[in-house]
Order: structure tokens, then sequence, then C-alpha cells
């Protein structure tokens, strides 16, 4: 929230087509993700929000247009580098059969190792930072198959953290979490962007949520982008019926001052009814 | 103009990330760290007591027989210094290459299994269910029937059968991508087609070669001499350590191919080489022996188990690999009193009932 000073953005598309087997899914897309922001993708089922996700962190090559990290055409770039300054979490990950969490942990220092230097104070600091800044360090012995899914995840955040990126994108990180849990992974990621200045990509499905965490949202439709910028400058009820297709009233969030969106629009009172 | 919101008071936990110097991770068990490595103790523990046990087995190896001889013969015997040149030749030119074969080829088959199966992530995705022995095999066949026998032509042959059938599994599993459970499937289908074929090709060849075909299909050490077992040896250990190379990228790829990619893992070039690295072991071990089933299968699980490995332990399996080929050798050579049968027979019989359990397991695991 404190840097004035304007830096490039560490993460650009442009003229971006992607596309799974011939099938279209996003169109000549350009998009900036802003510097040391907590940037959540919104958008409806199949709008191409986990796809462009997929697309900034490599794993989709587009079938038009490029991906610039820092500057540089990320097809371009080793891919080990890459995993250096930017990690991803994505929708589904495997934690090998009787795996613990320690050792899942330290596979995210995979890209700051090499045949010969494969564990060093480095990296057994990094691990234990990742586990502490997750709550997860009391858990580093168990097994991964018996923790609960909110555990679970938590672990995974680490095993990414450990890696050490300042640039971090979530794919729908909160999915198959329970409402708890889900408050306590955003309440992280707010933390981690807030007082390490990491820059967070994240798709999101809770617009309210979104609104709440988000320094810059992005609304996708049908591939395109319909509207970027901070949650109390774009999010209205109209954008909210463009994107959705449903009626709503937003007004303030009683807690944090920011929008939130309020399903029907009030024609009648309920003492009228 | 409107102000911005107030961040939430956070309800989660502060982040207190600072480590000291020499802070260590629980990771429930000893760890030592030596030259830039971590290893686990238990898993270095492991693979030293199965490595004593499958050396115990091929020293009882070389003892056993119709010539038996006491341990200290077979000391004097290993190094040529026997007062009876008869002991000299017995342990050195008949029995040790067979030990050498049993330790050095079982390992092969257990790195060789424990690639697959991680890179299937199922622990049916063995050379031996998937086709690639019996590709490697039919391979053999065709050479010997056209080039007539010899190690070095057999081996390459086989190696030409192994890559052929792991292309054809990879072709016709692929579907934008390689499911690990399809292409178990799609390789037992195939393991029946060219065992079919296989049983046509000796058919028609000339007795005296399929009864060379054949004694070599069942998988066997018997004959086992050093002229095969030298190249057959060197070459395993190459393709072992190759593996070995890959170990890091293996164990990330079992975090699945998204993770694997964020962290930095060429998937498909790492997994390409990992698959022709695997199939050439896997042939040479055949062209040297027969197709030998079971062992790529049980070794992985088995070393996994007994070290309690975080993911696949290629160490733990060539540990396991050494000692159950050698092991059942053993069993083949003198269980049976004067009856020697192929070291393949034993190994498909224990095989069978574990196939039957791990079978049973998987479909447990399904429901």
């Amino acid at each position: 929230m404190s840097t004035t000073t304007t830096t490039a953005a560490p993460l650009v598309a442009r003229s971006l087509d992607l596309a799974y087997d011939h099938r279209q899914v996003v169109t000549n897309l350009d998009v900036s993700i802003p510097d040391g922001k907590f940037t959540v993708i919104v958008g409806p089922n199949a709008c191409g929000k986990s796809t462009l996700l997929r697309a900034l962190a490599r794993l989709l090559p587009p079938a038009q247009g490029n991906v610039l990290l820092d500057g540089t055409d990320i097809a371009k770039m080793k891919t080990k580098a890459i995993a250096r300054r930017l990690g991803l979490l994505p929708q589904s990950s495997i934690a090998p059969e009787g795996i613990t969490v320690g050792e899942l942990v330290a596979r995210g220092r995979h890209p700051h190792q090499s045949f010969l230097k494969q564990w060093t104070d480095e990296d057994e600091a990094a691990v234990l930072r990742a586990l502490r800044a997750t709550n997860t360090e009391e858990l580093s012995s168990r097994q991964v198959d018996e923790l609960s899914g909110g555990q679970r995840q938590r672990v995974w955040v680490a095993m990414v953290l450990a890696q050490e990126t300042s640039l971090l994108l979530l794919d729908e990180p909160t999915t198959f979490l329970d409402v708890a849990f889900q408050i306590e992974l955003l309440d992280l990621f707010s933390q981690l962007n807030n007082e390490y200045g990491h820059t967070m990509v994240a798709v999101l499905h809770d617009l309210n949520q979104a609104c709440r965490y988000a320094d810059e949202i992005i609304a996708m439709k049908g591939g395109v982008i319909v509207a970027q910028g901070a949650p109390a400058d774009i999010v209205t009820a109209e954008l909210v019926h463009e994107v959705f297709g449903i009626d709503c009233t937003v007004i303030d969030d009683p807690v944090t001052g920011a929008p939130m969106i309020v399903a029907g629009k009030p024609k009648k009172t309920f003492a009228e009814r | 103009m409107k102000t911005a919101p107030t961040r939430l008071e956070s309800t989660a936990m502060n982040i207190d990330r600072s480590v000291l110097p020499g802070e260590k991770i629980d990771f429930g068990r000893p760890m030592l760290r030596i030259f830039g490595q971590r290893i686990d103790m238990r898993v270095v523990m492991t693979v030293g007591i199965v490595t004593l046990l499958a050396l115990a087995c091929g020293f009882a190896g070389l003892m056993l027989g119709k010539f038996s001889l006491t341990p200290g013969e077979v000391f004097q015997g290993l190094f040529g210094q026997a007062d009876r040149r008869i002991v000299n030749t017995v342990v050195g030119e008949w029995r040790a290459p067979r030990i050498i074969a049993g330790i050095v080829l079982g390992a092969g088959l257990g790195v060789s299994g424990a690639v697959f199966q991680s890179l299937t992530r199922n622990p049916l995705g063995s050379p031996d269910i998937i086709g690639f022995s019996t590709g490697a095999y039919t391979g053999g066949i065709v050479t010997i029937i056209v080039l007539g026998s010899g190690y070095i032509s057999t081996a390459l042959g086989a190696i030409i059968g192994g890559i052929a059938t792991a292309a054809l599994v990879y072709l016709l599993t692929w579907k934008g991508g390689v499911q690990g459970f399809r292409l178990i499937i799609v390789g037992i289908a195939l393991t029946a087609m060219l065992n079919a074929f296989n049983t046509w090709l000796i058919m028609r060849a000339d007795l005296e070669l399929a009864m060379a075909a054949a004694t070599w299909g069942a998988g066997s050490l018997n004959g086992m001499g050093w002229s095969t077992i030298t190249p057959a040896a060197i070459v395993t250990v190459v393709l072992a350590l190759a593996c070995g190379l890959f170990a890091r990228d293996l164990h990330t790829l079992e975090l699945g191919d998204d993770t694997a990619k964020a962290l930095g893992v060429r998937n498909e070039p790492v997994r390409a080489a990992l698959i022709l690295v695997a199939v050439a072991l896997v042939a040479v071990v055949t062209a040297a022996a027969g197709p030998i089933a079971f062992v790529a299968l049980a070794a992985p699980q088995i070393g996994r188990r007994i070290a309690k490995a975080q993911g696949t332990s290629l160490l733990a399996s060539a540990a396991v690999g050494a000692l159950l080929l050698v092991g059942a050798d053993l069993i083949a050579q003198h269980a049976l009193g004067d009856i020697q049968l192929p070291v393949g027979v034993v190994t498909v019989s224990i095989g069978g009932i574990y196939l039957i359990w791990l079978l049973v397991q998987e479909a447990r695991k399904a429901k």
C-alpha cells in the first residue's frame, strides 16, 4: 500500500490467444499485473481465468502473443530461472504416498538446487520459514495423507513459499476448503503481500472475498477482460450483472468499507411482503 | 473520491519467519547432511542391510552346488589362490558370473521398475507388466532368428524391440498427454499380443534356434559366462547411474505435471529421457537373462515400504532387486535337488501371488 514509486509491471501479457486443442479460450488479451499488489481474477466458470493464470505461469504456451516476465518473453527463459522468480499453486497436486510434510515442503527448493548442491543451510532455513509462515511447523514430521483438507492446502502453500519467489500465482487456492480455512489462507496471502511486498495473483470464486482482499480486481468473461482496477473503483451492480448475469446490490462492507455484493434487487422489503 | 478500504484485522497467525542459524526441520527421522546432499538415514540403513543380504545369498551361491565348497575355498577361489585348480574354475568361471548377473541385473530391473512406476504414478506401471520386457524379448528373438545368437546383437535387437514397444504404447496412450492408468491397460493388451507373436515366431523357427529362444524366454541365469555378463553389467551400471542423475526431477514429477513444471522441471524432455534410459535398462537385462518377470514390479514397492522412503527410492529399489534376483536364482538352482529351474519360473511364481495381492489392494483403493 505504501509503494509510491511506479515500478514496471513484473508480469505482462500482450495480445494473448490461448487455446486447448484448437478450442479458443482467451482471445487477444492484454493485461499487466501490478507490482507488489494483491490481484484477484474473477469471472464465471469457463471464462478463461484459470487458463490465463496457467499461461502467465508458462504452463500453457500461448497460441498467439506472449507473456513477459520482467520484460523478457517467458517462452525464451529457462524454466528453472522462471521458477526462482515466479511460484505457482496449481489447482491440483499429488502428494506421493507416505511423504511427510517436511519432505514435501523441501521439494519446493527444487529450482535452487543442483545435482551437487542438493541441500544447504539456505534450503533448511527457507523451508523452516515457509513452515512457520503457514503455521505448519509442528506438522513437519506427519504424513501428508493423514492431514485434513485445510492443513494439506497450507502445506502446499508452504511448498510454494519455500520456493522463495516474490511473485506468487494461486489457482483457486480456497476451493474445497471450509470458510474458516478460506479466511485463514486469504489472511496469510494478504500478510505476505503486505509485509513482504510479494506480488500475488489469485483466481477466486467468491466476489466478496475478492473485494475484501484484492488491491486490484480483474473481471473476465468469455475470454476477455471486462474491467480491471481497485475494487472500490470498478465493482458496481452493472459490472456484476455484465460479468455474472445476476442482479445484485452493492453496499459498503461494514467491516472494511470495500464494496460488498448482495444478490437480488431491493424490490420489496421483507416487512412489505 | 472514494477512500481506500481499510485492511482487515488479521485473524491468522502472525508471520514470524525468522530462523536462527543451526535450527533444523523435524523430518520425523534422522537426516544426515554430507557433500551437499541430505540423506535419509533409514534409507541408508535399509539399503546397507539389503545389500549385505544380497551379498550373503551370492556367497551361498558360490558355495552350493554339486561341487560344494567351504567359505575358505570360495575366498581362495575368488582370488584364484585355491590349492586345487578346479576350485578356481568352479568359483571364478562357473559360479561368479552367475552371481554377478543376479546382483547387477536384479539391481537394474529394480531401478527400471522404480522409474516406470514413478512416471506412471502406479505400482502396476512396471516394464514387465506394460510390455517393455516382452517387446525387448520379441526384438531379441527376431535378431536370433535373423542373425543367430550372440550377446551384442541380441542386446541391440532387444533394445530396439523395447524402445519400439514403448513408443507404440506411448502413441496408443497419447491423448494430449499420457495418463498412467491408460498406459497400463494399453501395455497389458500389447503384452498379450506380443506374447502370441513370440510364440508364433518360435514355432516357425528351426528347432535349435527355437530351443535357444525358449530357454532364454523363461528368464534364466543358467550358463551365464563372463563374455555375456561383462558387457551387460557395465551397460546396466551406466544406465542405472544415468537414472540416478534424474532422481531429483523424478521426485518432483511425482507431485504432478503442473507442480513439477512450476518448480522448474522440463517435464517432457526429462520424461522422454527417463523412458529411453529405463527401457534400454530393461532391454539390456532381457538380452542377457531373458524376460524375468516380477523383479521390476515388486522391488520398488518392497524397497519403499521397508525403507519408508519418501516417494520413489531408486537406491532401495536397486538393492531389493538385487536381493530378489540373486535369492530367486538360489532357490531355482538348489530348492529341487538336482532339478534346475530357470530363475524366471521362480520369480513368476512368487510374482503371481504378489500381483494378486497388489490388484486386490488397488481395487480396494479404487472404491
